[in-house]
């Protein structure tokens, strides 16, 4: 790819990550992974790596804004949280053990039915 | 028991997060559909919640030398510019249509996703079927 044009890839792909990130409060490492791996052509373990890197910061300002327009339980959120990081570290482990394309499939099955129930009903 | 659910909640996004498939995109979902959470409150938690784990992680990477700095100044700083116009937009926003264009967005994930892992299946096959044709000639030419 031409220096200019990888760099227009770069910031737009950004761009798009951060707006999607900020919009549903999510979402922008699953749009992040493939555009350094598919894209910028990353290994995929130094993709997965560095889409963390590029997500944070997006997370702590979209946060911060959240938070400022009122969008915030203490609660619910130190709850949810300390689940999080319990299941977390327990995905990590699982992940050596499962077959990541089963996974994947069924992933994409209940993310396509999710989708479904929230979009149209 | 609401503490129960959301922490059953929090441990399912979380294992998923942690496999690095995001969970952040079941997080969601689950805290307004199972625990009847505000669209616009569940993705302030989902956001806030992912933030250590993050961390964590991200500190393991650096260490294990796979985090490359060089994507901070063309992806993240055009991402953090454009996150905060995102995050206020949602203010004008009701939560039923915000969670509409949610639904929609996780199909389009999940449409990905699933195209993603038949391409890789096909490509594996041809790769293994052409190793196959390559051994045949070779016996056969032999």
């Amino acid at each position: 790819m031409k220096k200019a044009a990888e760099r227009s890839v770069k910031i737009g792909g950004g761009a798009l990550i951060g707006f999607v990130n900020g919009f549903f409060g999510g979402g922008g490492g699953m749009l992040c992974v493939p555009l350094l791996e598919k894209i910028l052509d990353e290994p995929t373990k130094k993709a997965h790596a560095t889409a963390i890197l590029i997500i944070l910061p997006i997370s702590i300002a979209s946060a911060v804004t959240y938070i400022a327009s009122g969008y915030f339980s203490f609660f619910d959120t130190l709850i949810t949280g300390a689940g999080v990081i319990a299941g977390g570290i327990a995905g990590a482990l699982l992940l050596k053990k499962l077959p990541p394309r089963a996974v994947g499939v069924i992933f994409a099955a209940m993310m396509i039915a999710v989708g479904a129930r929230l979009a149209f009903f | 028991m609401r503490i129960l659910l959301l922490i059953v909640i929090g441990i399912t996004g979380g294992v998923i997060g942690g496999m690095g498939m995001g969970g952040g995109t079941l997080l969601i979902p689950l805290l307004t559909l199972a625990a009847g959470i505000e669209q616009h409150a569940a993705q302030s938690i989902n956001l806030i919640a992912f933030i250590p784990m993050s961390v964590v992680a991200l500190i393991i990477h650096v260490k294990n030398k796979l985090v490359d700095g060089k994507y901070l100044l063309w992806v993240a700083l055009p991402a953090v510019a454009a996150s905060v116009p995102a995050s206020l937009l949602i203010r004008r926003l009701g939560g039923k249509i915000l969670s509409r264009f949610f639904g929609g967005f996780l199909i389009l994930l999940g449409g990905y996703q699933f195209a993603s892992i038949i391409v890789s299946k096909v490509r594996e096959y041809r790769a293994a079927h052409k190793n196959e044709k390559n051994r045949l000639y070779k016996n056969v030419y032999k």
